[in-house]
């Protein structure tokens, strides 16, 4: 344990468990009024601490999917994952023994890898672990906390929360939208074929786990062999 | 329901893990083919504007309004967070520029109906 990584992971955590906190008490309140239990709510947001997969998964429970097209759905939302653990795997100090990538691995999140990739250098686990001890708790009760109020909220405040979500998806894709022409093509291109999977007569009877699969593996593979990134990161 | 809820999570919590940890756990070398890291950079983009649009349009979604006034929500929600992220807001300030919009356009538009 390096105490000083850890406690400079807490602190660069906390504005990300108060975020998480937000984002994951819309998701208690959707689970809940979608006929989960509390309980079972907080499990998910405890074992899965990802918001977007979550948030999918959620669906095809609601809807009674396969366990097929929940496989699927989240290997393909949370695939960003397996390119940050990539990165990940390259900034992780080498000295420190090997299975602490095993912990290191459940809190790789947008956020906490965001966090550890703009580090100098090398990273220790412990500042991995320290920005955890944050977000985790955080999504968690935010969970708690949604889920237990959502039966008791009124409509005229379920109804504008039930954007929240959708508000920190532009948060993350708009910005690099504005630097690289590439990926505004790919973010308007996906939206248009979302909104024909949602209103074109055959297409619509596609679950929408599934057409975001399709969507975006064709319009990430279109991209990919169109607009090639170069070998530096370009957003 | 023919599933079982603790199934289901299961899957989702052990799929998502294992995203997660097998590249960390098994890669000592950097992914070097030019057409993979760029269909692994474009993916998060792709997903989440599928995943946001058009769906925001029909989230406000509550019993006893009108399916006109939850939609004129949506979109305002929509163009709301738009802006705010064009401007490069923080994730919770998008998100709460989003709810104010719905939340101003229902009462609008139920005082005005």
């Amino acid at each position: 344990m390096d105490r000083n990584s850890f406690q400079q992971g807490i602190k660069d955590g906390i504005p990300i468990g108060l975020g998480y906190f937000a984002v994951s008490f819309t998701f208690g309140i959707m689970a809940v009024s979608g006929g989960l239990s509390v309980w079972q709510a907080v499990l998910i947001s405890l074992t899965n601490l990802t918001s977007a997969g979550q948030f999918a998964g959620l669906g095809i429970i609601l809807a009674g999917g396969s366990y097929w097209e929940m496989v699927l759905t989240q290997l393909i939302i949370n695939l960003r994952y397996c390119l940050m653990s990539f990165s990940l795997a390259q900034k992780l100090r080498r000295d420190v023994p090997w299975g602490h990538r095993f912990g290191v691995a459940f809190g790789v999140t947008d956020e906490i890898f965001g966090i550890s990739a703009a580090q100098k250098g090398k990273v220790h686990p412990s500042y991995n672990y320290g920005a955890m001890c944050v977000a985790i708790p955080g999504w968690t009760l935010g969970t708690l906390a949604g889920a237990v109020s959502g039966s008791v909220l009124p409509v005229f405040i379920m109804s504008p929360l039930s954007v929240a979500i959708y508000g920190m998806f532009l948060a993350i894709i708009i910005p690099p939208s504005k630097k690289n022409r590439s990926v505004l093509l790919v973010v308007i291109a996906a939206m248009l074929l979302g909104t024909a999977f949602a209103y074109v007569p055959v297409l619509k009877q596609i679950s929408s786990g599934f057409a975001i699969i399709i969507i975006t593996i064709l319009v990430a593979g279109a991209a990919s062999c169109i607009a090639p990134v170069e070998e530096e990161n370009p957003a | 329901m023919n599933h079982n809820i603790y199934i289901y999570i299961l899957v989702m919590a052990g799929v998502t893990y294992l995203i997660r940890m097998l590249p960390l756990v098994l890669s000592r070398k950097e992914i070097t083919n030019r057409t993979v890291r760029s269909f692994l950079f474009y993916v998060p983009y792709a997903c989440l504007a599928a995943m946001t649009f058009p769906a925001i349009l029909t989230a406000p979604a509550a019993e006893g309004m009108l399916v006109s006034v939850t939609t004129a929500a949506g979109v305002a929600g929509f163009l709301a967070a738009l802006i705010a992220a064009w401007k490069e807001k923080s994730l919770i300030t998008v998100a709460l520029v989003a709810c104010a919009a719905v939340f101003i356009t229902e009462r609008i538009m139920v005082l005005a109906l």
